[in-house]
């Protein structure tokens, strides 16, 4: 194995929701990241991307948090989260925020160029070797809007749960339909996120899955509840925790 | 005077529009096979992406000198005997058209299918002067039937079920006849259903003095106006009365006909799925002395209502819109409330992108809002117009205005005043997380939570994993490590 110098070092942008909902997301990506050659930091000065701020049109405050990652994690190699949505944020969209002050967007895109999406990050910069986890279990993978479109994330995670011991993957009908979360939008318009989210469910009960599996924790959080409330018996996690053999936690909104 | 909006009242549009029976059924339709034939056209033509960017330089490329091409259409379309009418508002065009109608001593229109109409809310207006106009398009008569605006760009009564057409029909033509005679219980069969409109309308088309159609492109390189349908309607609006009025609005002109054949070849299979729309008229001019037919008179009513107020803004991109119906084919939202809760003539995600510019953003400030950012309506578009960034344009306008109602405003301002102290809010997750580990922590979940309805009415909320955040697991062990 090669020295301490060599390996890259990355830092784990935790996200705001695995942070407060599922800290065994970010224990998850440490331990992929780490068995997959790298030195991980979680700087603590973190606390997130701003999208509600910048989602819900306050610009100014946008603008005043993306400064503070930016400096927060400008001394790494890598920055990596389990998220495509507020990695989208950060590697699409902070570039753009600075187009009035050229010094902070020269920043910016350096950030940009060094942040990834979790499975991306392993698949695409790492090509690391498949994972030495072991699940036995039938599930569907949902893909989120912001990784898919913003990022291209779509192979990457697949293509590490082929390597997962008797992982079955059956794809659901409309694996790429928003599952209705959308940020603050599923309690200002909770009605219509409601029935989004009620087509997607329908979509994933179909598959005949026992587990279903994204990589955002808004998706996550949003078709777990309404499974739960639906009355279904199907396990919902973060593809991190699969990926790492983590799955000895209660799935998303589940207590055993 | 035009379309009456109800766009300040998204939410309960959209609650009522979500317990509508007949609506969720015909949102099926929508939802599936109209998108999923578009993937599948799109796909058999390997060039559909490389065509793609070809329409959006042509369209940046007018957009850039449209002042120049606008000119070159109205000097061909005079040579060959039309007529140009330049008209600034919705007003202007309204009586502009009432003032030709009446030079004919016009009685009845028939009408083809055009959105710039709805927008300048022409039918109603012309009823007030004493003037019938019949839509001649299935889906516009049925609406005009049913007395409701347009739910959809390109299929005005998607809405409709068949059975809810097939009741109108009953109610408006009683003493329709078939082949001698009278059809019973009217048959729900959408085949039966258009033969009987073909019938009706029929004779509306010989009774009618003046056509009126829109136009999908304008033709610099011509004077011709260009409209695009699947059912033959057009053709017979517009070539049997002795005038035809084609209104349009100002960024539908493009260059030449090589341009045109560019965009057609994505404009149908974006909108319906179909390699070509079923009929695609080119009209020229009044009728010539070695013509057999056609109009004595035709006049081109262009529109602005706004538009040039969008040319050099954030907003500009929007111009490129070819109005084929694929963001809304394709939008979560749309798919759940349909186009009637939007409130306005253009719904679904250009109407949330280009209705504030148009009714307001006061007015319209749900739209641009009701969005889940999902890209959807960004991938699918033809012309690549970043729909979500307009939106959020709009939604930084309201914030910063302070349209956005207080509470919310004020919610994102404490939320953003924590995330930039992160001691405090540090402190203050530490203490929320704790507490709502320890009420949901039996069930892993809530199936209430105040101030959240919005969520829990309809689905349970999952209660965080533990007592500790992330942050504070990740330091306490870091510590033991050492």
């Amino acid at each position: 194995m090669s020295s301490i110098e060599s390996k890259p070092r990355v830092a784990l942008f935790v996200t705001c929701l695995v942070d407060l909902f599922r800290p065994s997301v970010g224990f998850a990506t440490i331990k992929l990241l780490e068995d997959a050659g790298c030195v991980v930091d979680v700087p603590e000065a973190q606390v997130c991307c701003a999208q509600p701020a910048y989602n819900s049109g306050d610009r100014k405050d946008t603008v005043a948090i993306a400064r503070q990652v930016i400096e927060t994690f400008e001394d790494y190699d890598y920055v990596v989260a389990p998220s495509g949505s507020c990695g989208g944020m950060i590697k699409d969209h902070y570039p753009a925020l600075f187009a009035a002050e050229p010094d902070w967007q020269r920043r910016a895109q350096d950030l940009s160029a060094r942040m990834f999406e979790l499975t991306s990050f392993l698949v695409d910069v790492l090509k690391s070797d498949p994972v030495a986890a072991s699940l036995n279990a039938k599930v569907t993978y949902h893909d989120s809007c912001s990784g898919l479109r913003e990022l291209g994330v779509k192979a990457q995670p697949r293509a590490l749960l082929g390597s997962v011991d008797g992982v079955e993957l059956v794809e659901m009908k409309t694996p790429e339909t928003c599952c209705g979360f959308g940020g603050t939008f599923c309690v200002k318009y909770g009605e219509v996120s409601t029935d989004i989210v009620s087509r997607k469910t329908a979509d994933i009960a179909e598959t005949g899955a026992d587990m279903l599996l994204a990589g955002d924790m808004g998706c996550l959080l949003n078709m777990a509840g309404k499974l739960k409330r639906e009355g279904s018996s199907m396990q919902v996690r973060h593809v991190a925790e699969v990926l790492a053999g983590m799955t000895d936690t209660p799935a998303i909104g589940e207590s055993k | 005077m035009s379309m009456e909006v109800t766009s300040q009242f998204f939410e309960k549009n959209a609650s009522k529009a979500l317990k509508d029976p007949n609506l969720r059924k015909a949102m099926q339709i929508i939802g599936g096979p109209m998108a999923s034939r578009r993937v599948e056209t799109a796909r058999e033509l390997p060039e559909f992406e490389a065509l793609r960017d070809e329409g959006v330089k042509i369209r940046n490329h007018v957009l850039q000198h449209i002042d120049l091409y606008l000119e070159r259409f109205e000097q061909q379309l005079t040579a060959r005997g039309g007529k140009l009418h330049w008209c600034r508002t919705p007003r202007e065009a309204r009586e502009t058209i009432l003032a030709l109608c009446r030079s004919r001593d016009a009685k009845l229109v028939t009408k083809g299918k055009s959105m710039v109409t709805e927008e300048i809310g022409l039918n109603a207006f012309l009823e007030e002067h004493g003037i019938t106009p019949v839509e001649t398009d299935l889906g516009e008569y049925i609406i005009q039937l049913a007395h409701e605006p347009p739910s959809h760009i390109i299929g005005p009564a998607l809405h409709k079920t068949r059975e809810q057409v097939a009741e109108l029909f009953e109610d408006h033509h009683p003493d329709y006849e078939l082949n001698g005679r009278k059809a019973g219980p009217r048959s729900t069969e959408p085949q039966v259903l258009v033969t009987e409109a073909r019938h009706v309308l029929r004779d509306r088309y010989f009774q009618a003095d003046v056509g009126i159609t829109g136009a999908n492109f304008l033709i610099a390189e011509t004077g011709a106006t260009v409209i695009v349908t699947n059912e033959g309607n057009g053709d017979l609006t517009q070539s049997l009365p002795k005038m035809h009025i084609a209104v349009s609005s100002i960024e539908k002109v493009i260059p030449n006909l090589e341009d045109l054949s560019t965009i057609l070849r994505i404009l149908a299979r974006s909108a319906t799925g179909q390699e070509m729309s079923c009929y695609t008229t080119l009209s020229c001019g009044p009728k010539r002395p070695e013509d057999i037919d056609g109009p004595e008179e035709f006049h081109v009513v262009l529109v602005d209502n706004g538009r040039s107020e969008m040319l050099g803004t954030e907003l500009q991109p929007l111009m490129r819109c070819i109005r084929c119906g694929a963001c809304m084919n394709n939008c979560p939202v749309y798919h759940s409330v349909g186009g009637h809760a939007y409130g306005w003539v253009y719904p679904g995600p250009i109407g949330a992108a280009l209705d504030p510019h148009m009714i307001g953003l006061e007015t319209a400030r749900h739209l641009p809002n009701a969005s889940t950012f999902c890209g959807k309506c960004e991938e699918v578009c033809p012309m690549r117009i970043p729909l979500p960034d307009i939106m959020r344009y709009w939604r930084e306008q309201a914030h910063e205005k302070q349209i956005t109602p207080p509470l919310q405003r004020w919610g994102v301002e404490l939320w953003a005043f924590a995330a930039k102290t992160p001691w405090l809010y540090r402190l203050g997750t530490r203490i929320a997380i704790a507490a709502l580990n320890m009420l949901g922590k039996d069930k892993g979940r809530f199936a209430k939570m105040p101030l959240a309805s919005g969520w829990t009415d309809g689905r349970d909320l999952p209660a965080p994993q533990s007592a500790e955040t992330f942050m504070s697991q990740y330091k306490s062990r870091k510590g033991s490590r050492k």
